[in-house]
């Protein structure tokens, strides 16, 4: 929200963004597992993508249902670059370029034709864009792998073998019991390249950019009369956004060493980009970083979670059988429906408003 | 001794399916003079305002600014050309803070509004420039209120100050002291007086109030039915019959 000034609300997010970030950049030493390492490199991705999508629906009221387009060319590029041309760092620039190149090239044209056009045909049109893409992954198996999509290697610096310290045995060195292995480093290029695009988003929503794109969300005629141009903006901020999701894109395909459209294209993850934004708060930059902590953890662990609750409570009668954790996905409804209930600005947005003085 | 015409609307028409709002309104204005236009409810007056600074889009006719035909340009394209506005129906950006909004209109003409990576509070020069309108429209007790938070006669306020941030050739006010209590009206209407003394712009004023009228205009011309039906010197204009009949029936009743 406008209201930037340091009320007790704004304080109490911004320290919650914070210590997430700390946590994140400690995680390696935090949690010392592999399932905890990757849902924190998951965590940091959609950090970012959200981020960048609450540019367009959050700060200028730009609804995309294509989002998940520009992240799935990113890491198409960076697959089919590191697929075809063999793991190194020159199949990563390629891939990366590749990837914004095609998004760029995408957003220009959807901004251009039709964000003139009336909210909800723009809407449309993604929509349309991004099935388009998501039939064009599937159908051209020869380059993208088809439904099955794309195993390949990373650079060899990310391999799980690579030591990248050694002790005096030439054993790969531990550090507070952590391994100095490529996986590590791996995290590592995941939070930096995250960090600072996450980063470069925030300085952007400060600048006097960030006040036109709010000004536009709040009353577009106005700002035409102004002197801004309207079109323009927008089709520029869909570009920036589309920039971001494309490089967020290349990161995880980095990272997983495997892509295929229901990873990084189909339409359950467009959802879940929503979802976190609205749960952490639209319009608030910090909001993306705490939707998307709180449903990657909600996804990797509500099972768990809902499995040690059915055990506790084997002797009750009917409990058990709702915390079974095949209903995982009831209860994460359930979860929703409340948050947008005691939260209506999403989390950051609510907290944000209290102590507001007005 | 002559002027210039700053601003010249040639046959300007608009028609909304049958009922012409506009019609064939032929007119000059110059820098450092006031027009006043009256005329009543429903007469065209904003729908005259709205196609010269863009909303609308002239069915027929032409809006010329120094020379240049602004008939086909954005309402942006025209801001940019000197052409200012406020509006009859207050139109801000309600969740922005009052600073913003005017800080808004400043940028807008600075070129600023593309700098990307550079916080918006270290450019001193745009915001010092913003508190100086903040102050002039004496907003500054309420400068970092959303402007949704401020009460009728300031948001009143906030609309003119948004046109004089913009710092415009061309000055529109469409009934700027509507609704405005009156210890909150003067300060608008010194305002116009002031910008009028400046003697290089073009301000023309849509104004109901026939003691504003006559102390600030120094011309007058009066819509009915989207015509031109009088344009001249106050007293000329006041005096004639027709407009007698058409108008100040009405006049008589809102001053
Ligand atoms: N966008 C529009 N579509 C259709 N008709 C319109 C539109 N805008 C204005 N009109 C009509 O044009 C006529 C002139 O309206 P306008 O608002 O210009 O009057 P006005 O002189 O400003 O009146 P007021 O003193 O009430 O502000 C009215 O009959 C109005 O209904
Ligand atoms: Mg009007």
């Amino acid at each position: 929200m406008s209201v930037s000034a340091n009320t007790t609300g704004t304080k109490v997010v911004k320290t919650t963004v914070l210590l997430i970030g700390a946590l994140l950049l400690f995680a390696p030493f935090l949690f010392q597992d592999t399932r905890a390492l990757e849902v924190a490199a998951r965590i940091c991705i959609f950090i970012v993508l959200v981020a960048s999508y609450d540019l367009l629906i959050g700060y200028t009221g730009i609804v995309s249902f294509a989002h998940i387009m520009f992240f799935g060319f990113g890491a198409y590029g960076g697959a089919i670059a590191l697929k075809q041309m063999g793991p190194g760092w020159d199949a990563v620039v390629v891939g990366a370029l590749a990837g914004v190149a095609v998004s760029l090239v995408v957003a220009v044209a959807i901004g251009l034709l039709s964000l003139r056009v009336k909210a909800i045909f723009f809407a449309m049109i993604t929509l349309a864009a991004a099935s388009v893409a998501l039939v064009l992954a599937s159908q051209l198996s020869n380059f993208t792998g088809g439904e099955d999509g794309i195993t390949y290697r990373a650079p060899s610096i990310f391999k799980t073998a690579t030591k990248l310290m050694v002790d005096d045995d030439g054993k790969v060195m531990r550090i507070f019991g952590v391994k100095m292995n490529g996986k590590l480093a791996a995290y590592y290029f995941v939070f930096i390249t995250s960090f600072v695009l996450f980063f470069a988003m925030v300085r952007l929503v400060g600048s006097p950019l960030g006040t036109v794109l709010k000004a536009i969300r709040e009353n577009e005629a106005r700002a035409e009369a102004i002197g801004y141009r309207v079109v323009s903006y927008r089709t520029f901020v869909f570009c920036i956004a589309a920039l971001v999701a494309s490089l967020s894109g290349t990161i995880y395909a980095i990272w997983l060493k495997y892509t295929g459209p229901d990873t990084v294209l189909s339409f359950s993850i467009m959802i879940d980009i929503l979802l976190m934004v609205v749960i952490g708060g639209m319009g608030t930059m910090w909001g993306a970083v705490i939707g998307a902590v709180l449903m990657v953890i909600a996804q990797y662990y509500l099972r768990d979670l809902m499995g040690v609750a059915a055990e506790a409570t084997a002797n009750l009668p009917l409990l058990p059988h709702l915390l079974d954790p095949d209903r995982w996905l009831f209860w994460l409804g359930i979860i929703f429906i409340l948050l947008v209930y005691f939260f209506p600005k999403g989390i950051a947005g609510t907290i944000m408003a209290k102590g507001e003085k007005s | 001794m002559t002027i210039h015409p700053s601003l010249v609307t040639k046959d300007l028409t608009i028609r909304f399916g049958g009922h012409v709002a506009v019609n064939a309104v032929s007119c000059d204005f110059r820098p450092g003079e006031l027009t006043v236009i009256v005329g009543p409810n429903g007469a065209g007056k904003t729908t005259f305002f709205n196609l010269i600074s863009g909303q609308l889009s002239a069915t027929q006719g032409a809006v010329v600014k120094d020379g240049v035909d602004l008939t086909r340009m954005s309402p942006s394209a025209r801001a940019h050309h000197g052409i200012g506005r406020a509006f009859q129906l207050t139109n801000l950006f309600p969740q922005l803070t009052v600073l913003e909004n005017i800080r808004l209109a400043v940028q807008a003409h600075s070129g600023d509004g593309w700098r990307l990576f550079k916080r918006v509070e270290s450019l001193t020069e745009l915001t010092a420039r913003a508190e100086r309108y903040l102050e002039a429209t004496k907003l500054t007790q309420v400068a970092h209120l959303p402007a949704a938070a401020l009460s009728h006669g300031d948001q009143r306020k906030l609309e003119v100050a948004l046109l004089m941030a913009m710092e415009p050739d061309i000055y529109m006010f469409d009934e700027p002291t509507a609704g405005m209590s009156l210890d909150h009206a003067p300060d608008v209407l010194d305002l116009i007086a002031e910008i009028k003394h400046d003697k290089t712009k073009t301000v023309l004023l849509v104004e109901h109030k026939m003691d504003v009228v006559r102390t600030l205009a120094d011309r007058i011309i009066v819509l009915h039915n989207g015509e031109l039906l009088a344009d001249g010197a106050p007293d000329e204009v006041m005096s004639s019959d027709i407009v007698r009949d058409v108008y100040l029936g009405k006049s008589a009743v809102v001053a």
